[in-house]
């Protein structure tokens, strides 16, 4: 547990340093925002649409904080080197993932400050406590598969676009049910509040799956060359 | 510069096939030519779908075929993981199984759609079937793409097989959630919904035999391009040796 | 026969790429096999 915290710690240093997430992701994901409005025109349009746009522009950004989380890694064979200093490699893909997780998470509580801003989205007391628990499952499933894929490329030439080629298939089934369960907290007149409060348990249910495949298959597409 | 090395003359140029492979060859377009005659002119059209139902004689084999290849590819990459001193072979096989299914499941979706267009009035309808079947194809696609990374051998193996099996994780998630998803919504009207067909016994044996083709199909498909790869790989092998060959020569000259 | 083009374009579509990655197979593999010696091709 502890060194799963060491490794989470040191890569959400090296964003606090280098800003990356500030300084790109963040007016990346925005700029997202803006122009689904911009393209779909219409406000009871988007009004309609927000809960799945908010996902859209949080999957967007995932990939980026993804490649930028083994970018760090793999210059300079640092990954090598994180991987030589904990007993089980497990840890390494857990401590990632829960860097990647607080950005993730910090992320998505901006864009749907956002969309209540600028979409008009509304949301009251039993809303809340669902929008809440969702964000935290989806961005944690969004972060734990991410993390898994991105070891699966980080090693490969051309892993820039084919990060999103693999991963956002498997990351389908988290927008279907994050979209919908924000629809939900949001108060949509099409899916009501239990129905969120379902897609919620299976947005767990694929956090804890792809969780273990994670923990599993890190060692062996860690190591380099064997 | 020529760096073909002398014992290259031995080699003959009877490519990837067998006695083997060409009698299953033979049975297949045997088959098909059978398939193509008996679904064409012998079967009787449908009598709700009329002709159209003659799509379904090529629609549900190659995505029985496209399915299969999928299964294919996921037991032999589990095969690769877990037996370490033949991970070659096994790879070999799951990304030959992988090429040939992508083709299958492109056209069970085109042909898929066209049916669909003559049954259900539209090309595309998000069913849970077909939907999940889109992602499957995308997923496999994707994993292609891994394969065409040019790294160790040894080490594509194991990427491959990961994600291959991370696929078997997907799938089902996949199909769970878009049953979900279109459980909420009321269904678009369709002409015919469930697009059932009554089949008497030559449609029967026709559908049939069209699985049985296409199935043979691929296991020749497979075959040959399992063992391309490994030609492949052997001949990069050659051409390295004989370049290395070639230049101690020239040092030792 | 109705809704011939529909069908027509099935069966040929299917048919004919399935041939297709069939006949580029065998012409590559022939090309390779030229270069193999046949020792190193377990299935000679």
């Amino acid at each position: 547990m502890k060194s799963i915290i060491v490794v989470a710690r040191k890569d959400l240093r090296i964003e606090g340093r280098s800003r990356t997430l500030l300084a790109r992701v963040v007016p990346f994901a925005l700029l997202v925002l803006v122009l689904f409005a911009v393209a779909l025109d219409s406000e009871p349009l988007i009004l309609r649409a927000s809960a799945g746009l908010v996902w859209m522009a949080i999957l967007f950004a995932t990939m980026l904080v993804v490649q930028r989380s083994f970018e760090i890694e793999t210059s300079d064979a640092a990954l090598d080197s994180v991987l030589s200093c904990t007993s089980s490699p497990s840890r390494v893909y857990f401590g990632k993932a829960l860097a990647t997780f607080v950005q993730l998470f910090a992320l998505a509580t901006l864009l749907v400050l956002c969309s209540v801003v600028l979409y008009g989205s509304r949301v009251d007391g039993d809303g809340l406590v669902l929008l809440v628990t969702v964000m935290l499952t989806a961005t944690a499933g969004l972060s734990l598969v991410g993390t898994l894929y991105g070891v699966v490329v980080a090693r490969l030439n051309g892993r820039d676009s084919l990060l999103p080629l693999l991963s956002l298939p498997v990351l389908a089934p988290l927008l279907i049910g994050a979209a919908r369960a924000t629809e939900a907290a949001f108060g949509s007149q099409t899916i009501d509040m239990s129905n969120g409060w379902a897609w919620t348990a299976l947005l767990a249910v694929y956090a804890v799956v792809f969780g273990s495949a994670g923990a599993v298959a890190f060692a062996p597409l860690a190591q380099g060359d064997s | 510069m020529n760096t073909a090395p002398s014992h290259v003359a031995v080699a003959s140029i009877r490519g990837t096939g067998t006695g083997a492979t060409r009698v299953l060859g033979a049975i297949s377009l045997a088959l098909l030519v059978w398939l193509v005659v008996s679904a064409l002119f012998l079967t009787p059209a449908d009598v709700v779908q009329g002709d159209s139902v003659r799509i379904m004689y090529v629609h549900v084999p190659a995505a029985w075929v496209a399915y299969l290849a999928f299964i294919t590819t996921a037991v032999a990459s589990g095969c690769s993981l877990v037996r370490r001193h033949r991970t070659l072979g096994f790879d070999r096989v799951a990304g030959a199984s992988a090429e040939v299914g992508v083709l299958f499941m492109g056209m069970a979706l085109v042909t898929g759609s066209l049916w669909g267009r003559l049954t259900w009035g539209t090309f595309w309808q998000w069913d849970p079937r077909l939907t999940t079947t889109l992602f499957l194809f995308i997923t496999y696609v994707g994993y292609l793409a891994v394969r065409q990374v040019d790294v160790d051998p040894q080490q594509r193996a194991r990427r491959s097989a990961v994600i291959a099996l991370l696929a078997v994780l997907e799938i089902p998630l996949v199909h769970f959630s878009v049953v979900l998803w279109r459980s909420l919504h009321q269904e678009a009207s369709v002409l015919n919904a469930d697009g059932d067909v009554r089949l008497d016994d030559l449609m029967l044996f026709t559908l049939f035999s069209g699985v049985v083709a296409f199935t043979l199909v691929f296991a020749w498909l497979v075959i040959h391009r399992q063992r391309l790869t490994a030609l492949a790989d052997t001949e990069r092998v050659i051409g390295l040796d004989s370049a290395i060959a070639v230049r101690r020569a020239e040092v030792a000259r | 026969m109705k809704d011939l083009g529909f069908i027509v374009a099935s069966w040929a579509l299917t048919l004919g790429s399935v041939g297709l990655l069939a006949l580029v197979t065998i012409r590559r593999a022939r090309e390779l096999s030229s270069r193999v010696p046949d020792e190193r091709k377990p299935w000679v």
